[in-house]
């Protein structure tokens, strides 16, 4: 794999000499045909829609009044970032990624050390941690709403209940949903995206190089050395690239505000909020400001998400 | 790799007889825990599949009746409730639309590996920062073009749109796969005079087909989880299963074990596919980046 990489790093093949620029060209283009189709279609899909977004969140455009479609410049930003709503939105998006990624980047680090290990039933174990990960989103929320967190027959208070009678006490049966909204959301998709990060920290700890590892083992270096000083310099690109793509997919999430509070009781996050102006109020001026907005935040996280893919990359093909 | 591995001196008999002796009780606390975590994470999913068949009452039961009589009734209910319309688009629309990926990535992926063109790697971070666009950003136009071309509710455009969601990652994935081909059994087959279709067929497929196949998975895998896009360009006619299972929550009355029936039905491909490609899920979840 390395030398593919290596030949193509430098460029121009044999093939195509330099000095007879008509046969070059052509050479060039029939090399490039084959990637049109997928970047072409990449463009018209991704980056045309974006720069409408982007002109549309100059103006003023509710559907419903069609005669004061308009330019109004900044407006709807500053409206965005002055409105009570979006203001708590975009502060619940924030909350909701850094809570979900940091929960479950330390769950899925300890989890991905357990398995990291031989046992028996390793391979069992490793498809149960899978698994929620494999149910889909709506199903999952769904799942949390009525068959774990519901307050008279959720399963989490079905065992208080039987815990409690065991003690022969009666334990309080809380409204998980509605005392911790917040927290029911970060619950859910923390069980979803802990097997995320779970898997791609077990292939950077198994990519690890392990006569590294047994050298110090036998050099006498504790397991708390080994791990600090070897396995986890090892792993931090892992952990970044986990931390980074699982932020890109959980600040878009969509599917558990809208299943679990439909955006209520303040859980409302910045697509669900952009999802409600453009689709029920029809705000498609603010929608789109405020769709940038949140592009802007990805880009930030994107960047140094690109940056970690790209370290790997060169390391990986070199 | 276990904890106890710490002894440092290269100790005397005693100290080795101690270290022997501490070893499987630590790795048997650290499997047991091993196997209690991955319990916990999938006992909600069991819950699931005991509450679907089980009859509403006794779903609803607190404390929950784990022993009592099994029943179909969640999954009359469901397959009463037409669900085939929205089953059926969703694998219309996750099949084909994984169909059109891999048709668009494989040449993209041959350019990027096999034969590349200049500048390659930029053509490569260009498909992934696509992957990195919200949905968001580009929802609005996307329904306002459908709506103005009157393709809103229809399978067809929703395909569209999930293989361009797919494309970066599947290009990512068979670049990776493409790249272990031997460089000198290429040339060998140029020198030999095989033509393109003969080293495809001959030489880059046995070994890149099973990566197609994973990457085939996962696209799959990631259309039929989509909500949001379905929710605003589907009405009746094209509805998927995500937003069917949306609004199968409004009747009165109890309802848990036919939701859960819904839930493990719709979810039932997606897990299918996803224990299939389990040894490259890694590599489909980061984009390729990691192997």
């Amino acid at each position: 794999m390395s030398a593919v990489a290596e030949s193509t790093r430098t460029g121009t093949p044999p093939a195509t000499p330099p000095d007879d620029s008509a046969l070059a060209r052509a050479g060039a283009w029939a090399r490039r045909a084959p990637l049109l189709p997928a970047l072409i279609f990449m463009i018209i899909i991704t980056q045309l829609p974006f720069l409408v977004t982007l002109g549309i969140s100059f103006m003023n455009w509710n559907a419903y009044y069609p005669d004061e479609i308009g330019f109004n410049g900044l407006d709807n930003y500053r409206r965005v970032l002055t409105d009570a709503n979006t203001r708590s939105a975009i502060v619940v998006t924030v909350i909701l990624t850094v809570s979900v990624v940091l929960i479950s980047l330390i769950l899925g680090l300890l989890i991905a050390l357990l398995l990291d290990r031989q046992f028996r039933g390793r391979g069992v174990v490793r498809t149960m941690m899978i698994t929620p990960f494999l149910i889909v989103p709506v199903a999952a929320a769904l799942l949390w709403k009525h068959a774990l967190l519901n307050p008279e027959y959720g399963l989490f208070n079905g065992v208080l209940r039987w815990v409690g009678n065991l003690f022969g006490q009666n334990w309080p049966q809380p409204d998980w949903i509605s005392q911790a909204p917040l927290w029911a959301i970060i619950a859910a998709l923390v069980w979803q995206w802990t097997p995320f990060m779970m898997l791609i920290l077990l292939a950077g700890l198994q990519s690890r190089p392990l006569d590294v590892v047994e050298a110090a083992k036998i050099d006498g270096a504790t397991s708390w050395q080994i791990f600090w000083n070897m396995t986890f310099p090892h792993l931090r690109q892992y952990i970044e690239l986990s931390a980074l793509l699982g932020s890109v997919y959980v600040v878009q999430n969509f599917d558990a505000v809208f299943v679990i509070t439909a955006g209520g009781l303040g859980t409302a996050n910045l697509p669900y909020v952009i999802y409600q102006l453009f689709y029920t109020a029809h705000e498609y001026g603010r929608a789109s400001a405020a769709g940038v907005i949140v592009v802007i935040a990805t880009i930030i996280i994107a960047t140094f998400a690109l940056r970690t893919v790209s370290t790997l990359f060169r390391e990986e093909t070199r | 790799m276990s904890a106890i591995a710490s002894a440092t001196t290269p100790g005397t008999q005693q100290a080795q007889r101690i270290q022997h002796r501490k070893k499987p009780r630590s790795a048997i606390i650290l499997s047991g825990t091993a196997w209690v975590v991955g319990i916990l994470f999938v006992l909600p999913v069991l819950w699931m599949v005991l509450t679907s068949f089980h009859s509403e009452p006794d779903a609803a039961k607190n404390p929950p009746a784990l022993f009592a009589p099994l029943s179909v009734e969640g999954y009359k209910t469901f397959f009463d409730s037409g669900p085939w319309p929205p089953l059926l688009n969703s694998l219309t629309a996750s099949v084909l639309s994984t169909v059109l990926v891999l048709l668009l990535a494989f040449p993209a992926a041959y350019a990027l590996s096999i034969k590349p063109v200049k500048k390659w790697t930029d053509v490569l971070f260009f498909f992934l920062s696509t992957k990195m666009l919200p949905v968001v950003a580009g929802l609005l136009p996307l329904y306002l073009f459908a709506q103005a071309v009157n393709v809103l509710d229809n399978i067809w455009y929703l395909l569209i749109l999930y293989t361009s969601m797919n494309l970066p990652i599947v290009v990512w994935m068979l670049r990776s796969f493409l790249a272990e081909v031997p460089v000198e059994m290429l040339e060998a087959a140029q020198l030999d005079g095989a033509g393109l279709i003969r080293t495809l067929r001959s030489i880059i497929a046995p070994v890149v087909l099973p990566g197609i196949a994973a990457a085939a998975l996962i696209s799959f895998i990631f259309s039929w989880k989509e909500l949001l896009f379905a929710r605003v360009l589907t009405g009746t006619a094209a509805q998927t299963a995500p937003v069917f299972l949306t609004g199968f929550v409004t009747s009165q009355g109890l309802f848990l074990a036919k939701v859960s029936a819904a839930s493990l039905v719709v979810s039932l491909p997606v897990l299918i596919a996803g224990f299939a490609a389990q040894d490259k899920l890694v590599q489909g979840l980061s984009l390729g980046a990691v192997r």
